[in-house]
């Protein structure tokens, strides 16, 4: 196994015993709890509230772990020196800034695994319980779509938490990668912005910020899935593409600024 | 073949946030540690010791100079299998045992399968932590972790190893195993860098030393070959002195302080001038015995403080 995967495998072990499943199980208990009552006191609109609310709660758990967990992924390894150690042993600094990547893409892919398979079992249970025509799209596989870009979207924040935990504190590292986010889903905004001032430089700028932070709002297609509206196959391969370009600059740029850092 | 050459090696720290300035953290170093020695260096802290070793395993960049481990340059991938280093005061991950700690560095050098499970375990029993190596390294107290990190260091079966303060956070059984392993190491023909501030363990183990204060090389050698640490006298305790013998030798000046420490027993301290050996036939010819002798070498603390008094004092007389 090389150094990447033996340091990617060490960061999952360390985000399960980090007790982030217990992550998952309040996922779980939330949604089955939210079925139940939603169940009581709608009718006819519950199968489509749970699909709103289960793809928004896995965006929300998984925005937070990659978050969370991306901030200190390098700023704890460093804080505490246990990086002295690995970094004299046959591990380059990018191979430990890429290990560290994976590992939590690894983690989060599990428990974006898991909360879908949850998901989809409340979704199977409400099924049960409703009209035929309703049940037959309770369960769509295309919904997964919207999953996947969920996925993508959080390999991207977590590739800016990295980024960022390369050379600041974890405070920081949080408020910026959230200030991206949420700047990230209003990126079309920014396209637009010549339509509502008249200042030239302001529209330049906001068309240049439009092309440089990371556009979130691409990745969002739960309306669609939702409401069972075509996602087509060329535009989750083009979000996907943009997304693994995003995360290659952001790696490329981290691995840059750690492997010029001096270890005080 | 040196294992470990420095030329003109250099470190300064910007400090300050919009006018930084040049903190000088090592001075040009210059010094090499032959293959199969074990090399102490020694400085109080903040004398350089760690700023050198970070250096040589690349955790921190040269301001200036060069460096070679092995005859191969600073941050070579391959030179990095043939080495091991124990940070000062390690911390390792607390989620994982002593044991899966050590099989997580040991895969990093590429072992795997049963030959990896025999070198864990031959390590941690080596360090005493054989029962323990399923103990959540959270568990473990400091001078565990400090052996968890000796493991660790030796787990590639190094040709040179890197030691910053290897006896720190351990207690006298502790230290004494840790002095016994750097002899091992040095039996199998291992190079042993270790920095220390104690120089009873640079007495037992080195071959040679250098001595650093404020980031300067102030001295460097054979500790007997080091003029400010040499022997400035005896200590010598024998039981069964006559009063009348201890009596002509103070009067003859052999002798310059004589202390009755009980049971029979004279603690004297012998000036540089007299010869241990003379004198000692001659106490043991009216009947005394010999109870222990040591050299009263000027301890390393003094040889700090002198060096860190004259080195402020040449800052305040030298140019501004």
């Amino acid at each position: 196994m090389p150094a990447v995967a033996r340091v990617a495998v060490n960061v999952f072990r360390e985000s399960v015993r980090d007790k982030v499943l217990y992550n998952l199980v309040a996922f779980a208990v939330l949604l089955m709890a939210a079925s139940y009552l939603i169940g009581q006191l709608t009718a006819g609109q519950d199968v489509k509230i749970i699909k709103d609310l289960g793809l928004a709660a896995i965006a929300t758990f998984g925005l937070l772990i990659a978050i969370f967990i991306g901030i200190g992924l390098v700023w704890k390894e460093v804080e505490r020196r246990s990086i002295y150690s690995i970094l004299s042993k046959p591990v380059s600094r990018a191979q430990f800034v890429v290990g560290k990547y994976l590992g939590l893409v690894l983690t989060l892919s599990v428990n974006v695994i898991v909360m879908s398979a949850a998901w989809y079992l409340v979704l199977a249970y409400m099924a049960t319980t409703v009209g035929e025509a309703t049940a037959a799209t309770a369960t769509d596989p295309a919904m997964l779509k919207a999953v996947a870009l969920i996925f993508v979207e959080l390999m991207l924040v977590t590739a800016l938490a990295l980024f960022f935990s390369t050379f600041s504190s974890p405070f920081l590292s949080a408020g910026l990668t959230m200030g991206l986010w949420v700047a990230g889903h209003f990126n079309e905004d920014l396209r637009n912005f010549q339509s509502v001032v008249d200042s030239t430089a302001a529209a330049w700028l906001a068309r240049g910020l439009y092309y440089l932070l990371p556009n979130f709002a691409a990745f969002d297609v739960k309306y669609q899935v939702v409401h069972g509206l075509p996602v087509p196959a060329s535009y989750l391969a083009s979000t996907a593409l943009y997304g693994a370009v995003y995360i290659t600059l952001l790696l490329v740029a981290s691995v840059a600024v750690f492997s010029r850092r001096d270890f005080k | 073949m040196d294992a470990i050459r420095t030329e003109q090696l250099t470190k300064h720290f910007p400090i300050g946030f919009w006018r930084p300035r040049p903190y000088v953290a090592l001075h040009p170093l210059t010094l090499s540690v032959g293959a199969g020695e074990v090399f102490g260096f020694l400085g109080p802290n903040g004398a350089g010791k760690t700023t050198t070793l970070k250096l040589l395993m690349q955790l921190i960049f040269p301001t200036g100079g060069t460096a070679e481990i092995l005859g191969r340059p600073l941050g070579d991938a391959a030179t990095k299998r043939r080495i091991g280093y124990l940070p000062e005061n390690p911390y390792f991950y607390d989620y994982l045992t002593a044991e899966e700690l050590l099989t997580y560095f040991a895969g990093l050098f590429g072992y795997a399968g049963p030959e990896r499970r025999t070198r864990v375990a031959r390590l941690l029993d080596a360090v005493g932590l054989g029962a323990e190596r399923r103990l959540p390294l959270r568990k473990f107290s400091k001078g565990m972790v400090q052996r968890v990190g000796i493991a660790q260091a030796l787990i590639n079966d190094p040709e040179v190893v890197f030691f910053d303060e290897p006896m720190s956070g351990l207690d006298p059984l502790g230290r004494r195993e840790i002095r016994e392993l750097i002899l091992r190491l040095r039996g199998e023909g291992r190079t042993v860098f270790f920095s220390s501030h104690v120089l009873s363990d640079a007495e037992a183990l080195c071959s040679r030393v250098a001595i650093l204060v404020g980031g300067r090389l102030v001295a460097s050698g054979a500790i007997s070959e080091i003029q400010a640490l040499d022997a400035g006298g005896w200590d010598v305790v024998v039981r069964g002195l006559q009063p009348a013998v201890l009596d002509a030798l103070t009067r003859a000046g052999r002798v310059t302080t004589s202390t009755a420490v009980g049971g029979d027993r004279y603690a004297l301290e012998l000036p540089a001038s007299e010869q241990p050996h003379v004198l000692l036939s001659e106490l043991a010819a009216s009947g005394a015995t010999l109870v222990s002798a040591h050299p009263l070498r000027s301890s390393l603390e003094d040889f700090f403080v002198r060096e860190v008094a004259a080195a402020s004092r040449d800052r305040r007389l030298g140019p501004s």
